[in-house]
């Protein structure tokens, strides 16, 4: 039955788009924070995705996604006039993170509505497998 | 008689095949909807059906021509059969799904696919008709 392989690619793309969901909710929780004591403020962290060939004897037909690799943008970043600050340097600048809020909220939507898609999907295919499982009853 | 009903009988359960086939490839598209230079695929459907039943030659199809050879299994299906979507607006990372023609897909096959098992149903309801005595109501 091939249909059941549709759980095994919608399964592996909600969990990609999932963890896509953590590294943006850990970007935005550190959209604030300041260089910490070794001098290196949070850096804004991205997935990547990649297509994964799922299933023994594949034909190409089912491919899933897995997350590769998590980079970091090394973008500097951003540095803020204010010498009274506990973290400030020598010259009186204080490192913040270089996380883009509105960069994060909009990923945040695209890696929801993915989420929900695949889902929508899974629960098409559970629907139809289980009318097949009615066949010649009724 | 039983042989005309089940040769439909067959004819549909191919149709089922290519369906649940159809419906995994476009599983797969959706999934891969953010996987950067991912290339939607897609079965063209009448095609693909008129080689199961062997109406047409399948391309690249094994040839019989002696009495050892072994004959493909009926249904079997190469790569061939899978073609690329053409993009509809390009895209900075090279993914090819387009999702509104993906979800469009994947709700056509799902109905096509209910069809089909109506259609199943049907004809074995045919069947056990055919085969209840006249006496019983």
């Amino acid at each position: 039955m091939s249909m059941f392989q549709i759980f095994n690619v919608s399964g592996s793309a909600v969990s990609a788009q999932s963890q896509r969901l953590n590294v943006v909710a850990s970007n935005l929780a550190n959209a604030d924070t300041v260089a910490g004591p070794d001098g290196q403020a949070y850096k804004a962290r991205q997935v990547v995705f990649q297509t994964q060939l799922m299933g023994a004897g594949n034909d190409g037909g089912n491919a899933g996604v897995r997350v590769t690799n998590v980079t970091e943008d090394q973008t500097p970043g951003r540095r803020v006039l204010d010498p009274r600050h506990p973290q400030a340097d020598a010259d009186g600048y204080v490192t913040y993170s270089n996380v883009n809020p509105v960069e994060e909220m909009v990923n945040m939507i695209s890696a929801s509505r993915s989420y929900q898609n695949n889902i929508e999907v899974m629960s098409t295919a559970k629907s139809l497998l289980l009318k097949t499982l009615q066949l010649g009853q009724s | 008689m039983l042989n005309r009903i089940t040769d439909t009988l067959n004819f549909q359960t191919q149709a089922l095949t290519l369906r649940a086939e159809r419906q995994r490839l476009l599983a797969s598209n959706i999934a891969n909807a953010d996987t950067p230079g991912y290339q939607a695929r897609d079965i063209n459907f009448a095609k693909a059906l008129r080689e199961a039943t062997g109406e047409i030659g399948t391309p690249g199809a094994l040839q019989t021509t002696q009495r050892g050879h072994l004959a493909p299994l009926a249904g079997a299906r190469g790569e061939s059969g899978k073609d690329y979507a053409l993009q509809s607006q390009t895209n900075l990372d090279s993914n090819g799904v387009d999702m509104d023609r993906e979800r469009a897909s994947f709700a056509d096959n799902s109905v096509k696919y209910e069809a089909t098992l109506r259609f199943i149903n049907g004809s074995v309801r045919t069947a056990l008709d055919a085969m209840k005595s006249h006496n019983q109501s």
